[in-house]
């Protein structure tokens, strides 16, 4: 699907999140708000074409949905009762906007006591109403079990009491830490299809986090950081290949997402309080820079990837400090760079093997950089990084 | 090196479905069919009938014992197997992340043992 209709296609989703959101806020029963919410766009099928459309779509859907579920607590406690059909058609209401409570949807989804490989489902499920057959084929995960999954998940929110009020101080902190965490596993997920990903959905979640939590400098350098890196999403393959950072045609980023990360990087600094996604943010700042410079910033990556690394140690940023010593001191020290970080991330790290490659390469060794795009197209198990490493390798014969 | 992938799986997942999820399990595993075609490893696969269906058969110990039912009885039971070609382990493993039922099951990677004989 292309960029404007996904865009579009999420601008539809914004409804169904408030909705959602506001309905299992008052039951805290999210498939039960689920199964009223879509019962009001049935009626809504049914009835619009023959009434017109309400001046306010959103609370006519709400009012629906919410008799939907008076209805059915009349039915548990035994008492007669048809849910009534709101006729709003003519009211005034079409600017008042829902209250937005999709912030405790959210944190809910992502509440510790919830295992965190359903946070993302529950989210893309809930706030972005995407069904869970699509998540389970986009994540490569049995649907019938993720279903299974998502169901028992939702049954504990409700049984265990998980709260929907948003809380306050540290538990808000700790709270959002673990949304934030979910919403950057969406952003850095080792799709199998790199072109085919949620890229788009997850810039949307991290743009509504970061304005649901314009306090949280975190969540406006995730927002930052993910939007960097969409701006590039169309210049990441040509033909089928994977194109480095360093190499991608600026022309073909966007700078509507580059403007957008700017300021709200600009605004997390504000906040003076420095973390992990702030810091990845401005990695991808700096890459993004060549397209107005022309040039890339290696002396501030080095000391932004050594920041990263206090704050969040990961085998990925280990890898990429090490190609930046290569870049700052010739590839011998990137490689004696790679061989140490090796002891942490293990011999199969592909990322690690294309730099050890690369540098290779760049030292006319050509048999070991021929092992070593060997041994890291053996580890990639998607066909755009396969067709660089084929590539790369094909220049060195 | 032959690796194979012996997937154990839990058969409560995969109860009560339709026709339309059952094409929908297709579709996913389908995709990681593809992926390990187009990285040129693929060799084989299958999805097993239900554990409940299995005949054990042995001749140890001298009689032919034919049991109705599995091996061994537990609840994540064998559902499929792939036969994958890579250079080692730590390919092997690569792929294995990507299973399907690795995400909510259990994937055995076994190394063939026919080229060392």
């Amino acid at each position: 699907m292309t960029d404007p209709a996904r865009a579009a296609e999420l601008a539809a989703r914004d409804s169904y999140g408030r909705l959602l959101a506001l309905l299992s806020a008052r039951t805290h029963d999210i498939a039960l708000a689920e199964d009223a919410l879509a019962d009001a766009f049935a009626k809504a099928l049914d009835h619009w074409p023959l009434r017109g459309i309400p001046g306010n779509p959103d609370a006519w859907l709400l009012t629906t949905a919410r008799n939907r579920l008076t209805d059915w607590q009349r039915k548990q406690l035994r008492f007669p009762g048809e849910s009534e059909i709101p006729d709003m058609a003519e009211d005034d209401s079409a600017n008042d906007a829902l209250p937005d409570q999709r912030l405790s949807l959210l944190l809910v989804c992502a509440h510790p006591a919830i295992a965190s490989d359903l946070h993302v489902p529950l989210m893309l499920q809930t706030v972005l109403g995407i069904d869970a057959r699509t998540i389970a084929r986009l994540f490569l995960i049995s649907p019938a079990a993720l279903a299974k999954r998502l169901v028992r998940a939702k049954a504990k929110i409700r049984d265990a009491g998980i709260p929907f009020e948003i809380p306050e101080g540290t538990a808000l902190t700790e709270r959002s830490a673990s949304l934030l965490e979910a919403l950057y596993a969406l952003h850095a997920h080792d799709w199998l299809d790199p072109v085919d990903n949620l890229g788009e959905e997850a810039l949307y979640l991290a743009d509504l986090s970061s304005r649901l939590m314009t306090e949280n400098p975190e969540a406006l350098g995730l927002a930052a950081l993910i939007a960097f890196s969409h701006a590039r999403a169309g210049a990441r393959t040509i033909g089928g290949t994977l194109v480095p950072t360093g190499e991608q045609d600026v022309s073909l980023w966007r700078d509507d997402l580059i403007a957008y990360g700017k300021r709200q990087l600009t605004r997390a600094y504000g906040k003076s309080a420095v973390g992990r996604f702030q810091i990845e943010a401005a990695i991808e700042s700096i890459h993004v820079a060549r397209k107005e410079t022309g040039q890339t910033d290696w002396q501030a990556l080095n000391k932004l990837y050594f920041a990263l690394q206090q704050l969040a140690p990961s085998a990925g940023g280990l890898v990429a400090q090490a190609v930046v010593t290569g870049r700052l001191h010739g590839p011998a020290a990137g490689l004696g760079a790679l061989d140490i970080a090796e002891a942490q991330t293990g011999t199969g790290f592909q990322p690690l093997w294309a730099a050890r490659a690369d540098l290779n390469a760049g030292l006319g060794n050509r048999e070991t950089a021929s092992r070593c795009y060997e041994k890291a197209m053996s580890l990639a198990t998607d066909l755009p990084t396969i067709n660089l490493l084929r590539a790369r390798l094909a220049e060195l014969q | 090196m032959r690796y194979t992938f012996l997937l154990y799986t839990d058969p409560a997942d995969l109860a009560g479905m339709t026709p339309e999820d059952w094409a929908a399990e297709k579709e996913v595993y389908g995709a990681y069919i593809g992926a390990l075609q187009k990285a040129g490893v693929f060799v084989d696969t299958d999805w097993l009938q239900p554990v409940e269906t299995a005949t054990t058969l042995s001749l140890k110990g001298g009689s032919r014992q034919v049991q109705d039912g599995p091996f061994a009885d537990t609840k994540e039971t064998l559902g499929g197997f792939f036969i994958i070609d890579v250079p080692d382990l730590d390919a092997a493993l690569a792929w294995a992340e990507k299973c399907p039922a690795a995400k909510t099951g259990k994937v055995e990677i076994r190394a063939s043992a026919m080229g060392s004989v």
